[in-house]
């Protein structure tokens, strides 16, 4: 026993053995990430986590404000998602305050939300061929990505924060000629998408990535992994089928859960590009089936929100990532006693771990990027040579001259 | 090959006009925005009857009341929500689709 310790120490000597800090700045993130990667050779050992960067305070600042300005607020929390935060908080108040928003108000809900997951998932496509070394994919796909954010700014008059949602209904209502626009677009958005799966279906992307990044279902589950990562993993979860919101109910025919049992990066890619395909057959039922009727309550929603009372709930949404928690307390008087969010990317940070451990450095880029986690990443790494206690600093560029020279050898 | 493929269309995009656009900043002569586009907001002080609405729920602090029970902006803190547009019984404050904010003189961005 202490024999092969002892030959195991001297291996650990014989590599160097280097820790790679891997984070943790990105200003529009609630969970900016810190990964420290400790790597033996090429070849990554260890994983840890922290998290706690950039801390902004957002659950605090929501509790000295009234509950419309917290609405605002939150939209802040994400820039990719921000519908799904205010959809999820509104609906917590909506329960709270016993107000029930009219049918088209729900419809129109869902179809943002159904924009806004494949711009969402059109931007992971892309920053997944970009962590790659896929360039070209990577215009392609903004590209495709970037009219939908138009069509945000005609319907909701910004492309980002579009401040749809309101208490009791949504801000904006379609018109006629919005409706046919986004038709058009759809037929669009189906031509490309299908192009850039069938790009990805080529060997050559298949070969630097299927296989990579493994985690297995019964890891997924006991990780509580959510959204496409646990799909990819073959865990069959969607809140849209089983809990559903919005109008997701009456919409539960026109679409179906994507999941793959791959459990590699590939899988999780393959999620989201035939999910772009689902949201695209829901927004059609939507524009079909669109009922008539007011998009808002009369009151303002000044009283609205004086009218709901002290109370707490729960709400969930499937956002493009995966499953959004919200608990709200109100205090009665148009404020709020306690605002606690989970976001998806906080749930499947962990799963980083089981599909970090045995890859090589240059994977991690990609890997990490296929959870989708609501950070940018690295602008840099620090690599500290424990050894001799050297340290220098390795930018993203280099790192991905690394992606690109294995790329080559395959 | 898809491969070759995804080649053949970034070569032909070589030749094709270029899919962004040149940044102009002459009024007059920038990239269209939609109607409903929220940008710089605009303030008819003849119609504010001073209900201070708009106050309480900007959610950045940009409005402030002044001693003669009408209001002003500061215009560096909005996010354009449009929150305060929506609520003014008066239609006292409008979102223009002037998108440019930024001067070089912070005295300019107080709206009264
Ligand atoms: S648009 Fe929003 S942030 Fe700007 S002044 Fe109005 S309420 Fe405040
Ligand atoms: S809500 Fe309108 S009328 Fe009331 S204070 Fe503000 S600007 Fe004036």
């Amino acid at each position: 026993m202490t024999a092969e310790r002892d030959v195991e120490r001297e291996v650990e000597v014989e590599y160097t053995r280097l820790r790679i800090p891997f984070g943790p700045i990105h200003p529009a993130l609630k969970e900016p990430v810190l990964l420290r990667v400790s790597v033996r050779g090429e070849e990554v050992v260890d994983v840890d986590m922290a998290l706690g960067h950039v801390h902004r305070g957002i659950e605090l600042l929501a509790e000295g404000r009234n509950l419309i300005q917290t609405l605002y607020l939150i939209e802040r929390i994400c820039g990719i998602c921000s519908h799904s935060h205010t959809t999820c908080f509104i609906q917590a108040l909506e329960e709270i305050g016993g107000i029930t928003p009219s049918k088209r108000a729900l419809y129109l809900r869902t179809l943002i939300f159904e924009m806004e997951r494949i711009h969402s998932h059109l931007l992971l496509l892309g920053v997944i061929a970009y962590e790659i070394g896929f360039d070209t994919l990577f215009m392609f796909t903004w590209h495709v990505r970037e009219k939908i954010l138009d069509l945000f700014e005609k319907i909701t008059g910004n492309r980002i924060h579009h401040a749809m949602n309101t208490i009791g209904g949504v801000r904006w209502d379609l018109t006629p000629r919005m409706v046919e626009e986004i038709d058009a677009y759809m037929r669009e958005v189906e031509k490309s998408v299908k192009y850039i799966h069938n790009v990805f279906m080529d060997g050559t992307v298949e070969k630097r990535v299927c296989g990579l990044g493994v985690l297995s279902y019964d890891d997924a589950v006991k990780l509580c992994v959510v959204g496409p990562t646990a799909r990819g993993s073959g865990v069959d979860i969607d809140v849209r089928r089983d809990h559903p919101y919005a109008a997701y109910d009456e919409l539960k025919r026109d679409f179906s859960v994507v999941v793959e049992r791959g459990c590699d990066v590939y899988a999780r890619t393959e999620v989201r590009i035939l999910e772009i395909f689902e949201s695209i057959n829901i927004i059609r039922a939507i524009l079909d089936r669109l009922p008539d009727g007011p998009i808002r309550p009369k009151e303002n929603v000044f009283r609205l929100m004086r009218g709901i009372p002290e109370g707490e709930a729960i709400s969930l949404v499937e956002a493009p990532r995966g499953e959004l928690l919200y608990f709200v307390k109100t205090d009665g008087s148009g404020g709020l006693k306690r605002l606690k969010v989970r976001t998806p990317t906080f749930s499947n940070l962990i799963g980083l771990k089981p599909m970090l451990i045995g890859c090589e450095i240059a994977d991690v880029p990609v890997i990490v990027a296929s959870i989708d986690p609501c950070l940018s990443c690295t602008n840099r790494l620090i690599v500290i040579d424990q050894e001799r206690g050297e340290s220098n600093v390795i930018d993203v560029d280099s790192l991905r001259h690394r992606v690109r020279r294995r790329w080559m050898r395959q | 090959m898809k491969f070759g493929k995804m080649l053949r269309d970034a070569l032909r995009s070589l030749f094709r006009k270029p899919v962004t656009v040149e940044y102009l900043t002459k009024p007059g002569r920038m990239v269209p925005v939609s109607e409903r586009f929220r940008g710089r907001l605009t303030y008819d002080r003849d119609a504010c009857i001073g209900c201070l609405l708009c106050v309480r729920v900007c959610p950045s602090g940009v409005i402030a009341s002044t001693e003669d029970m009408k209001v002003a902006f500061n215009i560096s803190r909005c996010i354009l929500c449009g929150q305060c547009a929506e609520i003014c019984p008066k239609e006292a404050i409008k979102l223009s689709t002037q998108f440019e904010i930024i001067t070089g003189n912070k005295n300019g961005l107080i709206l009264k």
